[in-house]
């Protein structure tokens, strides 16, 4: 549905001003009804890309096809197909939310009584009926963002492209715009988010890029990107120092096991292991082998934040 | 086809906008009328040099300015809303559509064409009970002028809004273009009473033919040369401002 090949931008910020290289050479291959994440800090990048591909920024250079149509040669076959919710809204603030949407709708061409119809269905679908002929400056912010993604979807379009749709909104807000985003997808629509909340490219994606200066450092699912890069950790406490040694001698050889150490300030072990899934009973077996018995066992899987660091150096938070 | 329907559905939001702000439609009435109560008094004897003799006379020469200075002016200033707009997001939510983009420029011109002419008409109607007398072919004639005045200057004023696109910047830009332009059209005093090197430079000024144009008329003089040549020239420049624009707006709001 998103397929890009080497699509780069940079800017100018002033004349004679050096160039910043927002996006240098960003490959992308989004399937039919995937929500895919791009992962990134400020300035990494994400909103550059998503302008281009909803043709608001001519590339510089590279290639990309969306929902079937080229960029370049036909962006208005594109526009047609896609709808797009910028980081930052754009209603305006003397209109209410139903004549926003029959706006919206008839700027892509729907006549009048079909807008109408439309405009009711995104009112109810989103659930902002009971103050859809208020004024949008009345709106909390999260009734402004499920506005804005009522207004992005109205013209039903095959590929969605939503730039950090949550930023800013409370946890309940949050949580009901992703159910919406998850809504949207179970419909069949393709949906690229931009975020630099890992919990939410954890939880909304199936797979996600991560940005960083411009390109893409690694992509995969939220599983696979965690398991990529550390693995998953174990602890194992033990009834004693004695035990701990005893088992720090048994489970070293163990070829799953990558790296241990003793737990800082109590009778134990932490383990690094490839997969805990099959790591654990292989740990058990040992362990009983050699006569021991843990007191208990944890499982400690990796975050994102993890992976962001493994991979920049920083992490993902303050950078 | 295409063109005329986004037109009309960007005209329409923009008038529904407009009517929502009563107080500037409040300010932009009160104002207008505070000039042609409190200072055309004044300028009967001010005018006396140019034929005025009467408050009528004097109506008829300063009424013509007045409308023709709304017009431009406040179509000069009126890329400030373009701004908000463009703040707020409200373009850019509008150019991933596929609007056409010449009808983003023009409905939002004709908008503030719409609002300046109610403006204007509201003016000289009032100005009759004080004394000005005008043919109602002249009138129309003389709003129809007015609008390509007010189409002209707005369109400028986007074009200048996309390229110096801050609050902070386009100030300047617009005022330094606005003075002379005002002044040198003879929308206050007939440029009439200007030596004849400020005359001729005022001939090079886009908007001096229209207010000469909008002159003769409130005189009633519909067959004199100024009338067709106002409409003629202010004709030229308005397409050429609008083109320009569009043009602006297409490249830049692609
Ligand atoms: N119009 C512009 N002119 C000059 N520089 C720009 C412009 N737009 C973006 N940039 C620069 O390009 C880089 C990437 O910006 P971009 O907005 O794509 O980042 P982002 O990943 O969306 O960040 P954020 O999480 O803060 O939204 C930044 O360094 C930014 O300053
Ligand atoms: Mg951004």
């Amino acid at each position: 549905m998103i397929v890009t090949k080497g699509l780069r931008k940079s800017f100018r910020p002033r004349r004679g001003a050096a160039t910043v290289d927002a996006v240098r050479g960003i490959d992308l291959n989004v399937a039919e009804g995937e929500i895919y994440g791009l992962l990134g800090p400020n300035g990494a990048g994400k909103t550059t890309t998503l302008r281009m591909l909803a043709t608001l920024l001519a590339p510089d250079g590279g290639e990309a096809t969306v929902a079937g149509a080229d960029l370049r040669a036909e962006p208005g076959e594109v526009r047609r197909r896609i709808g797009y919710v910028a980081q930052g809204g754009g209603t305006t603030d003397q209109a209410t939310a139903r004549e926003e949407l029959v706006l919206q709708a008839r700027m892509y061409g729907i006549r009048k009584a079909e807008a109408l119809q439309r405009a009711e269905q995104g009112l109810a679908a989103f659930d902002l009926a009971e103050f859809g002929d208020r004024p949008c400056k009345t709106y909390s912010g999260g009734q402004r963002r499920r506005l804005d993604l009522a207004l992005g979807v109205v013209h039903r379009p095959r590929v969605l492209f939503l730039d950090e749709p949550t930023v800013g909104l409370d946890p309940r807000s949050r949580a009901q715009v992703w159910s919406e985003v998850r809504r949207l997808r179970e419909q069949g629509m393709t949906v690229l988010i931009t975020t630099h909340y890992l919990d939410e490219a954890d939880a909304l994606c199936d797979r996600i890029g991560i940005v960083d200066h411009g390109g893409i450092v690694t992509e995969g699912t939220p599983e696979q990107l965690k398991q990529e890069i550390s693995g998953d950790a174990v602890t194992i406490g033990l009834p004693g120092a004695e035990d701990t040694a005893h088992a720090e001698r048994a489970l070293a050889e163990l070829p799953c096991v990558q790296r241990l150490e003793a737990l800082p300030g109590q009778d134990g072990l932490r383990l690094h292991v490839d997969s805990a899934a099959t790591a654990i009973p292989q740990l058990l077996r040992a362990l009983a082998a050699a006569g021991l018995e843990p007191d208990h066992v944890q499982l400690q899987r990796p975050s994102l934040d993890d992976v962001f660091l493994a991979l920049t150096g920083r992490p993902l938070v303050h950078a | 086809m295409k063109l005329a329907r986004d037109t009309w559905l960007v005209y329409q939001r923009q008038l529904l906008l407009m009517a929502r702000s009563p107080a500037w439609l409040a300010v932009g009435l009160l104002q207008p009328l505070c000039y042609l109560l409190l200072f055309a008094p004044l300028l009967t004897s001010a005018l006396a040099a140019s034929g005025a003799h009467s408050t009528a006379d004097a109506y008829r020469i300063y009424v013509p300015g007045l409308l023709s200075a709304l017009a431009v002016m406040g179509g000069l200033f009126t890329g400030f809303t373009l701004l908000g707009e463009l703040h707020a997001g409200v373009i850019e939510r509008s150019r991933v559509t596929p609007v056409s983009r010449v009808a983003l420029l023009l409905g939002r011109a004709l908008r503030e064409t719409t609002a300046l002419l109610v403006q204007s008409l509201l003016i000289a109607v009032l100005a009759i009970p004080f004394g000005l007398t005008v043919g109602l072919t002249d009138l129309l004639l003389a709003m129809a002028l007015l609008a390509l005045m007010a189409l002209m200057a707005s369109s400028v004023s986007y074009g200048l809004a996309l390229l110096v696109p801050t609050d902070a910047a386009l100030g300047p830009v617009v005022n330094t273009i606005a003075q002379p332009l005002a002044l040198l059209s003879g929308t206050l005093l007939p440029i009439a009473l200007a030596p004849a090197w400020l005359r001729t430079a005022a001939s090079w000024n886009p908007c001096y033919w229209g207010v000469e144009g909008m002159r003769a008329l409130f005189a009633g003089h519909l067959d004199a040369p100024e009338v067709w040549r106002g409409l003629l020239l202010t004709g030229l420049m308005t397409a050429l401002a609008v083109a320009w624009a569009a043009r602006l707006f297409a490249r830049r709001i692609r």
